[in-house]
């Protein structure tokens, strides 16, 4: 897909003993929004600052638009920054915060009071000009740190878990609007969060972070549905998984040996393991459905007892006990009818069916 | 009826606060009071209104001098010890300096060491170098007793500054020089007036160093001491000492409204 706007090449960043990015090599394309997705204290703001300039790669070259990055000072970097905080200039009011970076844009004081405008627009915030930095509600805030970096027309904006700090309605409404602005501008983002579901919605392609290193980069889709490792398909969602060994490689399928689940046939892939070979077998809660009485077909069923349940409004969670299992299997079904009576019969027995293709192979050892 | 009463009520902690208030200006208002009495003598009952000692103090050159002297150490050293008080807050507010605690108590020593010690043993010192005494030995000697006082109140100053502010300004396309003139040097403003008022006001009334490091150029605090031995002087002295109340409130209310002016602005800078 496209060419590449940021190449990293075998960044690493070491903070004394701590090792907060490790050898790293990926590339984010041009026009793409691209997101850091990982837990708390993965490396994901060390590897944005990196990318801003204002931490040194212990090793490794970053690439902007084709240019070695390691001598360009954070101010002659052709990329601009959304602080977590946001860093609102608090002695400037709204405008002179959007104007700060324009100093040398050569514009006359007529075209950048147009440009301003033009951008105040584009934020939604019309005649907010002067308001001053107290006089802005976080979202306010949020969106004049966006004003401020976009009028710089950067060729990839860096955002920091910019909706971190706004409550859940206000961070779904401006998941909307980055993502319409980010297509409208044709702007490369390169976006920081820990909320797997944020990523999920914005972002073109995801890197999933871990402990400093890029575990996976995919689409949205791809890492949900067909995950390359157990910890990218346990971080991403829920995920039930199975022991299982390769038993056979037919032509189109792969037979794995379980002891839950018995054997089962899996689709062949590119991916699918060679025969003999240690695997999780992995199901998503909901591609679990469960019957409440004994279905004709025996195929991809196994029959266990209801557990506790949650109800969540539009779906509901419950664990099934298995057999063999000490763990619970977990399964979310979408509430089609307002009746859960099937939900609340604890200890009655269920039998959970999955299609061939539900079930994803993933490396054991 | 209820808040009258509660009004009333002779408050331990409102008593204090009288009592606080009269110690305080009680005596400071007797120099205005006396500065237009028409009297040598400093004592009561007044005799009558006059302005003849406000004259008397244009008129005596030698105390003008003194307070040109005064000032002009003072301005010097409230400078020059908020530009060191500067540098040394950022660098320990800023870096990750090594050793960063026995530093700041290394810089912090003059605040608690004599002024009589530190005094002698400048004296000692400058004696030794062949230095000539004059206003710059005083200068020298105050700077060393202000920067402390100013490094205090710039620290806590910078501590509250928000980093990503200057990171911010420098992602925007600014160089370190423009980003502190662009952003640190508005934002710290205020904590640098007040250290300018505070080590200025220190400088100004400083007697000990003075008196032993200068030689015939008199600051005013020496001025002063060495007239109280000439009654006559005593009602241009008081009449001086009412002026500079006067002016000092006026400078310290500006000071106030702008600290007051960064608080609000110290609230906006965090979400
Ligand atoms: N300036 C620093 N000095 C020392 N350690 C740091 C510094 N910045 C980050 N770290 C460490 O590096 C790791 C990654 O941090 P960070 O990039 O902030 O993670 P994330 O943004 O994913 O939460 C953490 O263990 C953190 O403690
Ligand atoms: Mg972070």
């Amino acid at each position: 897909m496209g060419e590449a706007i940021i190449l990293f090449s075998d960044i690493s960043k070491h903070f004394g003993q701590v090792i907060a990015v490790a050898n790293t090599n990926f590339e984010i394309y041009r026009g793409e929004f691209f997101s850091l997705l990982g837990p708390s204290g993965c490396g994901k703001t060390t590897l944005l600052r990196m990318v801003a300039g204002f931490e040194a790669p212990t090793t490794g070259e970053i690439f902007i638009d084709g240019q070695p990055m390691s001598a360009t000072p954070p101010n002659h970097r052709p990329v601009n920054i959304v602080f977590q905080n946001y860093a609102i200039f608090p002695h400037l009011d709204v405008r002179g915060n959007i104007a700060f970076g324009m100093r040398k844009s050569g514009l006359s004081r007529a075209e950048l009071d147009q440009r301003i405008d033009e951008v105040l627009e584009l934020i939604k915030l019309p005649g907010y000009g002067s308001r001053g930095a107290d006089e802005l509600s976080g979202g306010q805030r949020q969106r004049v740190a966006l004003a401020r970096a976009l009028i710089k027309q950067p060729k990839v904006l860096l955002l920091d878990e910019p909706l971190g700090a706004l409550d859940k309605k206000l961070r779904e409404q401006m998941q909307i609007e980055l993502r319409q602005l980010q297509q409208q501008l044709g702007i490369t983002f390169l976006f920081v969060t820990h909320d797997q579901e944020e990523a999920l919605t914005l972002s073109d392609r995801i890197a999933v972070m871990s402990d400093g290193h890029v575990m996976e980069i995919a689409s949205p889709a791809e890492l949900y549905e067909s995950p390359g490792s157990r910890f990218v398909a346990d971080f991403i969602g829920s995920m039930n998984f199975f022991e299982g060994e390769v038993s056979c490689r037919e032509t189109s399928t792969v037979r794995v040996t379980t002891r839950v689940l018995g054997e089962i046939e899996v689709p062949l892939t590119t991916a699918s393991p060679t025969t003999g070979e240690r695997v999780w077998v992995a199901i998503r809660p909901e591609k679990l459905q469960p019957v409440f009485s004994e279905p004709q077909s025996r195929t991809n069923t196994v029959v266990g007892q209801m557990g506790p349940s949650a109800y969540l409004g539009d779906r509901s969670h419950f664990y099934v006990h298995l057999t063999q299992r000490e763990e619970p299997v977990l399964v979310a079904l979408q509430n089609l009818e307002r009746s859960l009576d099937h939900l609340r019969r604890p200890n009655q027995p269920v039998w959970l069916q999955w299609a061939d293709d539900a079930v994803v192979l993933l490396p054991r050892d | 009826m209820k808040t009258g009463r509660t009004w009333w009520r002779p408050d331990g902690f409102l008593v204090y606060a009288v009592a606080y208030l009269v110690f305080i200006y009680l005596p400071v208002l007797f120099l205005p009071l006396f500065s237009f009495n028409n009297s040598k003598y400093i004592a009561f009952p007044l005799k009558g209104f006059t302005l003849k000692w406000y004259q008397q103090m244009l008129n005596s050159p030698s105390m003008l001098e003194a307070l040109m002297n005064s000032i002009k150490v003072g301005l010097i050293v409230a400078l020059l010890s908020t530009i060191l008080g500067l540098m040394a807050a950022k660098a320990v507010t800023r870096y990750r300096l090594p050793g960063r605690g026995p530093v700041i108590s290394f810089i912090m020593v003059p605040l608690v060491i004599p002024e009589i010690i530190l005094a002698i043993s400048l004296l000692i010192l400058i004696s030794q170098a062949d230095i000539p005494l004059s206003l710059w030995t005083v200068g020298f000697s105050h700077l060393l007793l202000c920067t402390p006082f100013a490094m205090l109140v710039l620290v806590s100053r910078m501590e509250g500054f928000d980093r990503s502010l200057e990171e911010a300004a420098l992602d925007l396309g600014e160089n370190s020089w423009m980003t502190f003139w662009r952003v640190t040097f508005p934002i710290v403003l205020p904590g640098i007036v007040a250290s300018m008022l505070l080590t200025f006001t220190i400088s100004f009334d400083e007697f000990v160093l003075a008196f032993f490091l200068t030689s015939t150029d008199a600051t005013l605090p020496i001025y002063i001491w060495s007239s109280l031995r000439f009654p006559t002087k005593i009602p241009a002295v008081l009449a001086l000492g009412a002026s500079i109340f006067v002016i000092s409130f006026f400078v310290v209310s500006f000071a106030e409204w702008l600290r007051r002016r960064g608080v609000k602005m110290e609230a906006t800078s965090r979400i």
